[in-house]
């Protein structure tokens, strides 16, 4: 007979599990409990509930918040896998609001209005998951630090451009290729340099790889994208503008959802990418105004 | 001895250390096609979202060859959502394979928040339990072992060559006593 043994202590352990949980697969930006319907009936790890899609907050501007309780309990009631809203950067109450109504995971995330211009969300105090968007290894790690049991790119949300996505995976991967090949007398240094914990930055060199999950997102429009990044080294991804704001949203989760599980076969993912219809128009990132790059938000 | 994991989603890696870690003479694989399945002895179902398993199972065909290997008498081990997709009746939904005679109920301890460790015996081993949104078993046919129980409930058990665990023994880094228990069970098929 088995005895639960619940520690606090496990909680870390516990959150950073059911990131590795969702490896593999793809999570979708919802706005309305028949959106999530469709994402999960698509194949679909997670969904993230949010009141209005990236690209929706780029063309409406003013200030992106929390989404009501009520429209994200209704998207709890109306699927099986796991549920996630975000924070705005540093705004803790939001968080515990997102807690008190047992939300699976908090994305504290640059696409909402920064509400504290200096500090994070000290993410150790909950017991719910955090991911956060990082566009490098120091990010990462500062994030891993305060708590986060996950981490995405940041992307460029709400362009259906991934090209910041890849940036930011191949920082972090060469970053962490780099760390490997340091000498243990070399790593303060770097860790200084980067702006991360030292303890974070030896376990990197340790293990070559980061502590937690590494999802991709900001941008993915298509399967290619989405294979794009799996190929790059990325655990899953984040699609949120992507389907909702494409011409036949159902036909394109699913389309992402296989081309993720194939990522490496040319020849399925040719097949999921046949006749798919429009995807959603994009944004230029070259041309962007820096005031409207979502990606610098967070410290 | 080879055995495979299905590599769809969810936690492939995990798997595939842990087995290979067990003995240099066993190999472990990832198995997303037909031809890949059948060059295993052996088949672990990962833990992950079994919504999502159960579409890309269909989508890419591998529904008819696990099932008929498994009848054939090929060990197949599910954990959490492979527990799930192995069970004969799981409330609210369509079964999946149906190898595996009990019922579930999935995310039958709540949410993330309500996931939780646990410690105690399976076949006589003492092990950590992970349960991850995890599912309980409702019903055990008359024909099925409980190996691991926990606060009445079953969530290990076995019926002949079909084991499944509602735990995450892939999470337990270190230990891969109930690996090398699948693999015994793969080595005696």
């Amino acid at each position: 007979m088995a005895v639960k043994d619940n520690k606090t202590n496990d909680r870390k352990l516990l959150n950073r599990n059911l990131a590795q949980m969702l490896k593999g697969g793809v999570i979708m930006d919802v706005t309305n409990a028949e959106q999530a319907q469709i994402a999960q009936a698509a194949g679909a790890v997670a969904v993230m509930a949010l009141e209005r899609v990236p690209a929706d907050i780029r063309r409406d501007g003013g200030v992106a918040r929390m989404s009501d309780p009520k429209m994200i309990a209704e998207i709890q009631n109306a699927v099986t896998i796991p549920v996630m809203a975000k924070v705005r950067i540093g705004h803790f109450v939001e968080a515990q609001i997102l807690e008190a109504i047992k939300i699976d995971y908090i994305d504290e995330s640059e696409v909402l209005t920064p509400a504290d211009d200096a500090y994070h969300i000290d993410k150790n105090k909950f017991a719910t998951p955090f991911v956060c968007g990082a566009r490098d290894l120091g990010e990462a790690l500062r994030r891993i630090a305060e708590g986060a049991s996950m981490i995405r790119t940041k992307g460029e949300a709400g362009t259906g451009n991934v090209v910041e996505a890849v940036k930011h995976m191949r920082k972090m991967r060469t970053q962490i290729a780099e760390v490997a090949s340091l000498l243990p007398e070399q790593l303060a240094t770097y860790a200084k340099e980067i702006g991360a914990p030292l303890d974070l930055v030896r376990q990197v060199a340790k293990n070559k790889a980061l502590p937690v999950v590494n999802f991709a997102a900001g941008g993915i429009a298509t399967p290619a994208d989405a294979a794009l990044m799996m190929q790059l080294g990325a655990d899953g991804v984040f699609v949120g503008s992507g389907i909702f704001k494409s011409s036949d949203p159902k036909a394109r989760a699913e389309a992402i959802v296989k081309a993720v599980a194939y990522y490496s076969d040319p020849t399925i993912l040719a097949g999921v990418s046949y006749g798919l219809g429009e995807a959603m128009r994009g944004l230029d990132v070259e041309g962007m105004n820096e005031a409207d790059r979502l990606a610098k938000r967070g410290w | 001895m080879t055995i495979g994991v299905l590599a769809l989603q969810g936690s492939v890696a995990e798997h595939l250390k842990l087995i290979k870690s067990v003995n240099k003479k066993i190999d472990a694989v990832p198995v997303r096609t037909v031809d890949e399945l059948a060059s295993v002895d052996g088949l672990i179902i990962p833990g992950g979202e079994s919504t999502t398993l159960r579409i890309l199972l269909d989508e890419f065909k591998l529904y008819t060859p696990i099932k008929v290997r498994v009848e054939a008498g090929m060990p197949v081990w599910g954990t959490c959502a492979g527990l799930i997709l192995l069970a004969n009746r799981i409330e609210g939904e369509r079964p999946y394979f149906g190898l595996l005679d009990v019922d579930v109920k999935r995310n039958a301890y709540g949410r993330q928040i309500d996931s939780f460790v646990a410690e105690g015996d399976f076949a006589g081993m003492y092990v950590g339990m992970v349960f991850i949104r995890a599912p309980i078993i409702t019903r055990v046919g008359s024909d099925v072992e409980v190996l691991s129980e926990l606060d009445g409930k079953a969530v290990a058990v076995r019926q002949n060559n079909v084991l499944a665990t509602a735990f995450h023994p892939e999470l337990v880094a270190r230990d891969n006593r109930i690996h090398k228990y699948f693999c015994q069970m793969v080595e005696n098929a």
